[in-house]
Parts: structure tokens; sequence; C-alpha cells
């Protein structure tokens, strides 16, 4: 057995005990093993990755001493070992370019508490990643949910608890709704590991037995997931939660926490359903008629706002839509868009959140559009990174988000039923973002008469301008060569049938 | 149809209890009141895990006398599932009270939507 199967158990196991250890730490050390923590488990991704690669199979990693249908079990193929990578990146930037405000968002005292939760909250997306056993995805689900309503409020004011409120309460009917789902899938086949459950579930399935359970157990198992990851009508919690808290917790909130789920969600349509089951469930034109509506009312709700916080987060609601609408396409082409949409939408929305702080910080703290005319030219750097997010969100050339825009396009065009209402609301919800997103990046570049606020300098903040410029190479990576990760993903999913 | 739902009246009323858990947690605006909600919820859902793994005639599994066969014992796994579920909805739960806490010191009402208004009039 070679080394590198034990990986990611080993970067799961390091999170939780950087966690554990973090909580007696003073401030600069817990940052320290934060951040080399990280480092550590992208690195054991990437190698995992690799050796899969090389190997070109999948790996099963048994935990503790019982075989198969009794114990618990770590399951790695591609797109796994990719997104734990593509995460672990994602969140060092993001945690980098929202380090220097970070002080003066959080009491000295708490910021440790901050990167104890940091640790918990990558534990438990590379362990909702990772596993192979449902249950387990049901408790990591539950402490993915505690960390990231801990890390809303951890900056005190009344709006963050407020929100964090409100994130418990919807996050805890989703994952009720997700359990009840788990409990009777246990139910009708009698297993928790997810190849288990899949095996028995076609002999169920092709038996005939059980339609109407079968039927509820689907359903419960997306609404939960749906509601946790924020799709349109469950959205209510989202704009105060990204709005208000901490710049970095926005930017991993937005483009980790809820990803977590869409991808746990994807796993269970492949490995514990069935795509063909689900398929016949028809629970995905749910999914896609909601996906689309999300589209449209998540942009118009981004247009209408004043604030470029919310307005970032409300143009979150309309991208967790466009992901939903890949899943609900039914086809591998759709679902491969989708996975895409969520590396592309990672990369972006975080990428948006940070620089939108840079140019909040040079209008003297206020977020609102009026006074963040002409931010552009007091801080050059984070001007350009929004105009960079933008164009990638509205789906410019070069960028990711226009491979994913293709990439729904083409995948739409090959369902016939659903071709004409995705393409019409991808156009409607092009056009919505353009307002939106142009019309901040005019306003950004937009010259001023009166000088109210000083500029920032490349000296001030060296680090931010390294995370913005890394999110930028990241965004265009994706852009250019986008068929190497397409074709990843194509056999990661592949793999998990 | 009916007969079905007679014997199976354990899960029936897990069924139910669900349902008036989550109402609750969804509808009410006092926030003890979506605790309680959340907790009618949980057990409801332990209760219809505890009715599905429970066999007639059997007892927990606890190898009492030597007696090894597997006849003489009922499933483990869903007494295990509800233990670690317990777990998960008690650290729930005092999160959620410590959330409602904060709230109430601020706000001097546990009424959410009441919190919601002070706060836009507020303009924060």
């Amino acid at each position: 057995m070679s080394l590198v199967r034990n990986f990611p158990a080993v970067s799961i196991l390091l999170c939780l005990f950087a966690g554990i250890i973090s909580s007696g730490l003073k401030k600069r050390a817990a940052e320290y093993v934060n951040t080399i923590l990280i480092f550590v488990a992208g690195l054991l991704s990437l190698c995992t990755l690799l050796y899969i690669l090389e190997t070109g199979q999948m790996f099963v990693y048994v935990m503790g001493k019982f075989p198969a249908p009794w114990g618990n079990e770590i399951r790695a193929g591609v797109l796994e070992a990719f997104t734990a990578l593509f995460f672990c990146i994602i969140m060092l930037l993001s945690l980098v370019g929202g380090r220097k405000k970070l002080a003066d968002e959080v009491e000295e005292g708490k910021t440790f508490l901050y990167y104890v939760l940091m640790d918990l909250l990558l534990a438990s997306l590379l362990a909702l990643v990772y596993t192979n056993d449902l249950f387990t995805a049901y408790v990591f689900v539950e402490i993915n949910t505690i960390a990231a309503c801990g890390l809303i409020m951890i900056r005190q004011n009344g709006r963050t608890i407020e929100a964090a409120a409100r994130y418990m309460i919807m996050s805890l009917l989703g994952s009720g709704l997700l359990l009840m789902g788990i409990c009777m899938l246990y139910d009708l086949t009698g297993h928790l590991l997810m190849s288990n459950i899949k095996e028995q579930m076609k002999w169920v399935y092709l038996a005939g037995h059980y339609k109407i359970p079968m039927l509820v157990t689907i359903a419960l198992m997306s609404v939960g997931l749906a509601i946790k990851s924020a799709l349109f009508p469950f959205h209510a919690w989202l704009p105060d939660a990204y709005g208000y808290s901490t710049v970095s917790s926005a930017a991993i909130l937005s483009s980790l926490v809820s990803k977590g789920y869409i991808f746990l969600l994807i796993k269970i349509i492949y490995r514990v359903i069935g795509f063909e089951v689900f398929y016949e469930s028809r629970i995905m034109d749910v999914l896609f008629a909601f996906g689309l509506m999300g589209m449209i009312f998540g942009s118009i709700s981004a247009i209408r706002e004043n604030d470029i916080r919310r307005m970032i987060a409300f143009s979150s609601v309309a991208q967790i839509g466009y992901i939903y609408m890949g899943i609900g396409m039914g086809t591998q082409a759709g679902m491969e868009a989708s996975v895409f949409h969520i590396l592309s939408h990672a990369a972006t929305k975080s990428l948006l959140f940070i620089a939108a702080i840079g140019l909040t910080e040079v209008s003297g703290g206020s977020r609102q559009f009026i006074e963040l005319t002409g931010s552009a030219y007091r801080n050059k750097w984070a001007g350009v990174a929004f105009t960079v997010g933008s164009l990638s969100m509205v789906g410019v050339p070069l960028f990711s988000g226009f491979i994913s825009k293709l990439l729904f396009a083409q995948a739409a065009v090959q369902n016939d039923v659903k071709m004409l209402p995705a393409l019409i609301v991808l156009g409607i919800s092009t056009i919505l973002n353009a307002i939106y997103f142009m019309k901040t990046v005019i306003r950004i570049y937009t010259p001023v008469e009166e000088h109210k606020y000083g500029s920032m300098t490349f000296k001030d903040m060296k680090l931010y301008v390294a995370a913005l410029f890394s999110f930028i190479i990241l965004n265009v990576a994706l852009g250019v060569s986008s068929q190497p990760i397409v074709d990843l993903i194509g056999q990661g999913l592949a793999m998990f049938s | 149809m009916g007969a079905n739902l007679f014997s199976n009246y354990g899960e029936a009323v897990a069924m139910i209890l669900f349902g008036i858990g989550f109402g609750n947690l969804l509808l009410q605006s006092n926030l003890i009141k979506k605790i309680i909600g959340l907790n009618i919820m949980d057990t409801a859902i332990y209760l219809f895990l505890a009715e599905k793994g429970y066999i007639e005639n059997r007892v927990a599994p606890i190898v009492t006398d030597g007696v090894q066969s597997m006849e003489v014992y009922i499933n483990p796994i869903p007494s295990g599932l509800v233990l670690t579920g317990i777990v998960v909805s008690v650290s729930v739960s005092a999160l959620m009270l410590s959330i409602t806490i904060r709230l109430y010191q601020r706000y001097q009402t546990l009424d959410l939507d009441e919190i919601s208004t002070r706060l836009k009039k507020e303009g924060l």
C-alpha cells in the first residue's frame, strides 16, 4: 500500500488537530498554524491528485479495522482530490487578502478563535469532499454549519448576530431534511456506505419496489442540501450574512461553504442514488426550475441594491442558480458545466469580495455606491481586480466565467425540452449581470473633482495585492486553459459511478 | 394503506412530529419557540430510527450469558446513529441558545421579526 493513500485521511485529521491546538495559542501563532495547515492540506491533495492520475483509478481508504459494509471509508478520485486542492487554494488566498482588514473587524482577543473556526471549516470541507459514508457526511455538514455560523458572528454587531441566527435556522431546516432522508435511505437499503447503498438501490429500483419512499428520500436530500446552499427561494439569510461579516468570511462562505454542500449533492446523485434513478425521479426538473428563477431574481435583487457587498452577495444567489440549472439539465454535459462553474464561481466571487474591501477602504469605509465614485483611482489594484472579477462574472472571453457560460449553453443545446428556457434565461441573466457589474465598474472609474479620501499605495498592501494578483491569474488560467480542467472533471465524474 | 398506517403507527407519529417541529422552526418568530421546534424535529428523527431499528422479542445488543447468536439481538446501528444525532443536536441547540442570549441582551426581545425591523431602522 502506497503512502499516498493515507493522505486524504491525514489531511482531515491534521485540520481537526490544528483546530484543537490553535484554541490554546496566541493570535500570531494561530495565524501561522492556520497558514501552514492550509498549505500542507493543499500539498497533500496535490500529491493525492497526482497519484490518482498516475495510477488511473480511484482508491478507497478504510478507517479503522472494520471492512466494507460495516466500517467507515474515505474515497479519493480525481474530482475529489482536485476539488480539495482548489478549496485549499481559494481559502489561503481569501485569508491572505482579508488579513489586514481582520484586525479592524474582529476584537483583539478573539482573533485566534477565527483561525480555530477556519481550521474546523477546512476539516469539514475536506471530509465532505472525501467521505464515502453518508452519516459521516451528515456529521461534517453540521460541523461545517457551526463553523460557518461562528465565522459570521465573530464580528460583533447587531446585524451579524441576526444574520447568524437566520443562517442557523435555515441551515438547521436543511440538515433536518437531509438527516431524515439519510435515515429513510438507511431503512430502504440497510447500508450507510455510499457504494453499498447504490448497489442495493439498483436492485430496489429494478424490482420496482418502494417507489414512493424512494421519491420522498431523494426529494428530502435534494431539498435539504438546496436549502443549505441557498438556492433561490431559501436565500433570505444570504445577503446579510455575506454583507456584514468579515471580508474573508464572506469570501469563504460564498465560494467554499455553499459549494461544499453542492459537491455533496452531486456526490449523492452519482454515488448514492445513481444517475438513472435520480433522472427518473424528476426531482431534477424542480431543481432546474428553481435554478432558473434564482438566476433572474438574484440578479434583479442585485440591481436594486445600493451597497456593494450586498450586491455581490445577491449575485451569488444568481450564480448558485446557474449551478442548479446545470444539475437539473440531467445530462453529463450539464453536470460538467455545473462542476466547472463551482470552481469558476469560487475563484471569481472571492476575488470580488476581496477587491470590494479595498475599494470601500479608500472610500471612508462606506459601502454605498455614491461614496465609491472614483475609488478605483485611489486604489488602483483593487480597481483592476474588481474589473477582472466583473468581466468574468458577465462572461467575457479570456476569463473563467465565459467558459462556464459556454459549457452551460452547450449542455442546454443537447437537451431538447430544456434548451429553450435554459438559453433564454441564460441570455437574460447575462444581460442583468452586465447591467449591475458594469454599472459598478463605471462608477468606480468615474473621476471625482474633490479629493475627500486619501489613496492607498502599493507599499501599504503588499500581501493584499499579491492575493488579488493570484486570484486574477487563477481566473485567467481557468478561462484560457479550460480544456484540461474540463477533461479532468469529466474523468472525475466518470470515476464517480 | 390504512392497515399499513396502523401497523407502522410509530413511524407515522414520528413523521407527524417531524412536521410539527419543522413548521415551528420555520414559522414561529419567537426564537425560543424556534429552538423547541428544532428539538421536536430532531427527536422525531430519533424516534423514527429507534422504531425502525427495533425487532420484536429481541433485546439490546449487549452480550449476556455468552449468547452470541444474531437472532437474539436487535440491530445496533440505528441506536448508534441516534446517539451521534443527539450529540449533534445538543451542540446545535447550545449554539442557537447562545445566539438567542446575545440578541436578547442587545434588543430586549426574542421576536426575530421585530429585531429585523429595528435593525432596518438603525440603518446599520
